[in-house]
């Protein structure tokens, strides 16, 4: 089994989630995006603790998935939010925190 | 065995570039939930059902969900404004996608370097977990239940908050 | 009894604080009984600790109470001393009295004013650094009180400090004293290093072991001293401040710039006799100051028009006569005339300020007259002041002091004819500008209709101070007359006394003849110019004035000296820096600041990506450190 590989898979994985969130400026997709990388993190967990023969990283991915299912209602509210005061999804619409 | 890994890895792969270069929202979930279900494949064959079983049930089952109620909400405020947006990313693509082309190169390099050990797979079941769960882990699954409870009601709040703002606007009333 | 003596300070000081925190949330009938009762109860105080002394007298006629260690640096070690004897028990009877009628007066004349209880408030804190510098047991506490005083009066002068004269004359009344004070700190500082203590009886002792009599450090220490009594009492050089402190309201000018803060000077110098005692040169000066200073002054006030302004070079007279007693040894003269001069000088003022206040805030005598008829009380009160002023013989208490002091002049090795001279030339000025006042303000034809005349508060104290006026001197007759000394035995437990005296009778009685003499025909003179043929033009007020009248009329012209000799060059020297150059690496620093912030602020836009972007990037560096470094 090449942990190895899936380690990759794991870091490539989050690393096309972080350009997504770079990249993209509608705020839903940055949230899809952080919802990717979050699994990734989440995978990269699991493939550790397989390589080791032990339960905790599955524990620990159990944990993330519950975190980001909670991240992901509360940011959809927000984003929700976003779009009354701006009209718009825009996320670089919401940066009156400037100056 | 390690054949269908990697073949589920390049359908990971390829669906998650797609997914996050999509104009369309829904196209991007869909794509989206084909990446999720790979990495269920891939979880399976490590050995790990239960993790497997919870990323098709959680992440692409009700997370994806309830990114589809969304859009499906905001409908054609969305799809105007990305739009528009497509042809600015363009040129701001190259920065990022350099950025990750690089960290990744350092994660291959990484763990490249370090010997790794090929050992058999031996399988976890759910019965482990559960123990391990509700014994050395106990502490973080009551503090994962608390944050649960507090998405859920600070969602519940957020979201009725707005609802009061949108119907008295809708009346015409000054929030 | 003698224990209630730290209540004498005390109760104005406590009264003084609730005044300021709670005062403006009082009512007026409160802040009354509070700001004149406090100074009343320290009177009694006084009282009860005069009548312990007189009755049964403590060891060497001087009490002494230590409060506490003010601090200890290594072998000076300061306290908060009390102590008494007979010089300062009159003084502190003067002021508590003085001070006391002037409060209650104050009760009608500041009656409506909206600063109400800060004028209390002050007046409190006042006394209580007057009585703190007369019952100092050593030189730091009375500079305290020193510096407490010349505080009040600068809070004071400048009452109505919406007004810009008082603004002026508040400032011009502390910088020209500040002047003399700081020539007093260095004395102390002289004292202090040669003796390695200030407690008056020890610096007095090892004074009089350590330098002989006319040494140099002697005169110097004496002659510092000298400088700040000399600013403080308004004496030359240092006088220019006390006429304009007229601009205060005239209970002030009544306590602090004639009864009691101006002879602050004078107690000082009487208080460290034992350090002048050896500077035999400095007393001269002292003298001289003193018999220069009383004729200048008796000059300009014959020049004034405002009948504030007469008095305040009458003060300024007056003292230069306690100065002449004290520098030809005539120390108990000196407190006599300090003594009856508070009482008839605070009567001149407070029946002054009643016309001022009647005839709604006029100044100029020669708007004023006839207010014989229509204020009598003002009148027969003012006319008892001026002529306890001129030392008008037999009747008035100034006789006597006045008639000791020239005595003593003439008898001192120190005096001699000259000095007596001045001072009797300094009589005839003084009857003469006193009755100038009395018959211009008060005689002729009615110029200024009265607006409001004066309630009990203010009547009280003024009869009480008639009474004073005319009878404080019997405690104290010559040798002429009687011969009753109740007053040199009370202060020559304290101060030296005069060493020699007149030999015959029939001199004594001679000189003051003469002297008794130049004051009535003043007054003759005085009489019959103002009110004899011709009379109505020189009471005109536009009178063309000579030049002699007008060089008086400036108090000789010392405003304009220091005005172009020491306030033009350090305003043009001033101007130089307008810029403040100093300030330029400051502000420099803080623009260079500014410009930082301006550059950093653009890193923060407000945008989430950005700030994602900033972590990435931190990231990617850290693991190319973390990896290939």
């Amino acid at each position: 089994m090449p942990y190895e590989h899936a380690m990759m898979l794991a870091g490539i994985l989050f690393f096309l989630g972080l350009a997504g969130v770079l990249i993209r400026r509608d705020a839903i997709f940055v949230l899809l995006s952080l919802e990717i990388m979050l699994n990734a993190a989440g995978f990269a967990l699991v493939v550790a603790g397989a390589q080791w023969h032990a339960a905790d990283g599955q524990a620990m991915f159990l944990f993330i998935l519950a975190v980001a299912a909670a991240e992901v209602s509360i940011g959809l509210a927000l984003v929700l939010w976003l779009f009354h005061w701006h009209r718009s999804v825009d996320i670089d619409r919401a940066s009156s925190m400037r100056g | 065995m390690t054949f269908a890994f990697y073949l589920a890895g390049a359908i990971a792969i390829a669906s998650t570039s797609l997914a996050i270069t999509r104009l369309n929202a829904v196209h991007a979930l869909l794509h989206l939930v084909v990446s999720f279900l790979s990495v269920a494949l891939i979880l399976l064959l490590l050995g790990a059902p239960f993790a497997a079983a919870f990323e098709v049930i959680i992440y692409a089952g009700a997370i994806m969900v309830l990114f589809a109620f969304v859009v499906m909400m905001l409908g054609p405020a969305q799809k105007a404004a990305s739009e528009e947006r497509r042809w600015l990313a363009l040129r701001a693509w190259l920065g990022p996608a350099l950025l990750a082309a690089v960290l990744v190169a350092e994660l291959i390099y990484v763990v490249h370097a370090a010997p790794g050990k090929a050992t058999q797979v031996a399988g976890i079941t759910p019965h482990q977990i559960a123990v391990f769960l509700l014994g050395p882990y106990i502490l973080g699954v009551e503090l994962v239940s608390l944050v649960l409870l507090l998405g859920l009601v600070g969602a519940f709040h957020l979201a009725y908050q707005l609802g009061k703002r949108e119907r008295s606007l809708r009346r015409g009333v000054q929030p | 009894m003698l224990q209630v003596l730290w209540l004498i300070p005390v109760l104005p000081l406590a009264g003084f604080l609730l005044l300021a925190v709670a005062g403006k949330r009082l009512d007026a009938r409160v802040v009354s009984a509070l700001g004149t009762g406090s100074v009343g109860l320290s009177t009694i105080a006084s009282l009860l600790v005069g009548a312990a002394f007189i009755s049964t007298p403590p060891a060497g006629f001087l009490y002494t109470q230590r409060l506490w260690t003010w601090f200890v640096v290594g072998n000076f070690a300061p306290a908060f001393g009390l102590s008494v004897d007979g010089l300062s028990l009159v003084m502190i009877l003067v002021v508590g009295i003085v001070g006391f009628l002037i409060l209650l007066y104050s009760i009608g004349f500041m009656a409506g004013d909206e600063g109400f209880s800060r004028f209390f408030a002050y007046m409190n804190l006042f006394v209580g650094s007057m009585l703190i510098l007369l019952l100092a047991d050593n030189l730091l506490f009375l500079y305290l009180g020193w510096e407490g005083v010349g505080l009040c009066s600068y809070l004071l002068i400048g009452f109505w400090y919406r007004e810009a004269d008082a603004r002026k004359a508040a400032i011009k009344a502390f910088v020209v004293t500040r002047v003399g004070d700081a020539a007093f700190a260095v004395g102390l500082f002289m004292l202090a290093h040669t003796f390695g203590t200030l407690q008056i009886q020890e610096v007095a002792q090892k004074a009089a072991g350590t330098w002989a009599v006319g040494s140099l450090s002697a005169q110097a220490a004496a002659a510092l001293l000298l400088g700040g009594a000399v600013g403080k009492s308004a004496q030359l050089p240092l006088q220019t401040w006390l006429p304009d402190a007229m601009a205060g309201p005239t209970p002030v000018s009544a306590l602090i710039h004639a009864a009691t803060m101006v002879t602050a000077g004078v107690y000082l110098i009487a208080r460290m006799n034992a350090l002048f005692l050896l500077a035999p040169q400095v007393r001269f000066i002292v003298a001289l100051v003193g018999a220069v200073t009383l004729l200048v002054a008796g000059a300009s006030a014959l020049a004034q028009k405002d009948i504030k302004r007469v008095l305040a070079y009458s003060t300024m007279s007056q003292i230069g006569y306690m100065f002449l007693a004290l520098g030809v040894g005539a120390w108990s003269a000196a407190i006599f005339h300090f003594m009856t001069h508070a009482c008839f000088k605070a009567l001149l003022f407070l029946s002054a300020g009643v016309v001022i206040q009647a005839l709604d805030n006029e100044h100029d005598i020669f708007m004023m007259g006839g207010l014989r008829r229509v204020l009598p009380l003002a009148f027969w009160t003012f006319l008892i002041g001026a002529a306890s002023l001129s030392a008008l013989p037999i009747v008035t208490a100034g006789f006597y002091s006045k008639d000791m002091i020239l005595l003593r002049v003439w008898a001192s090795p120190e005096g001699g004819i000259w000095l007596w001279t001045a001072g009797l030339v300094g009589a005839f000025l003084t009857s003469l500008y006193a009755f100038r006042v009395v018959f211009v303000a008060f005689f002729g034809p009615v110029k200024r209709q009265v607006k409001s005349r004066p309630g009990l508060p203010m009547k009280i104290p003024l009869i009480v101070l008639s009474v004073f006026s005319i009878g404080a001197g019997f405690i104290e007759l010559p040798r002429t007359l009687g011969h009753v000394t109740l007053f040199s035995d009370l202060v020559e437990k304290a101060l030296p006394a005069a060493r020699e005296t007149i030999a015959s009778l029939l001199t004594e009685g001679a000189l003051q003849g003469i002297v008794s003499l130049a004051s009535l025909i003043a007054v003759l003179a005085v009489g019959l110019y103002y009110l004899g043929p011709a009379a109505s033009a020189r009471r005109a007020r536009s009178r063309a004035a000579s030049a002699v009248e007008r060089f008086w009329y400036s108090g000789w012209g010392f405003d304009w000296l220091y005005r172009n000799v020491f306030v033009k060059p350090f305003v043009n020297a001033a101007r130089l820096d307008e810029a403040d150059v100093i300030d330029l690496p400051y502000r420099g620093i803080a623009r260079i600041m500014e410009w930082g912030r301006i550059a950093l602020v653009l890193t923060q836009s407000g945008k989430v990506r950005w700030y994602v972007m900033g972590a990435t990037i931190g990231a990617a560096i850290f693991l190319l450190v973390a990896v290939f470094a």
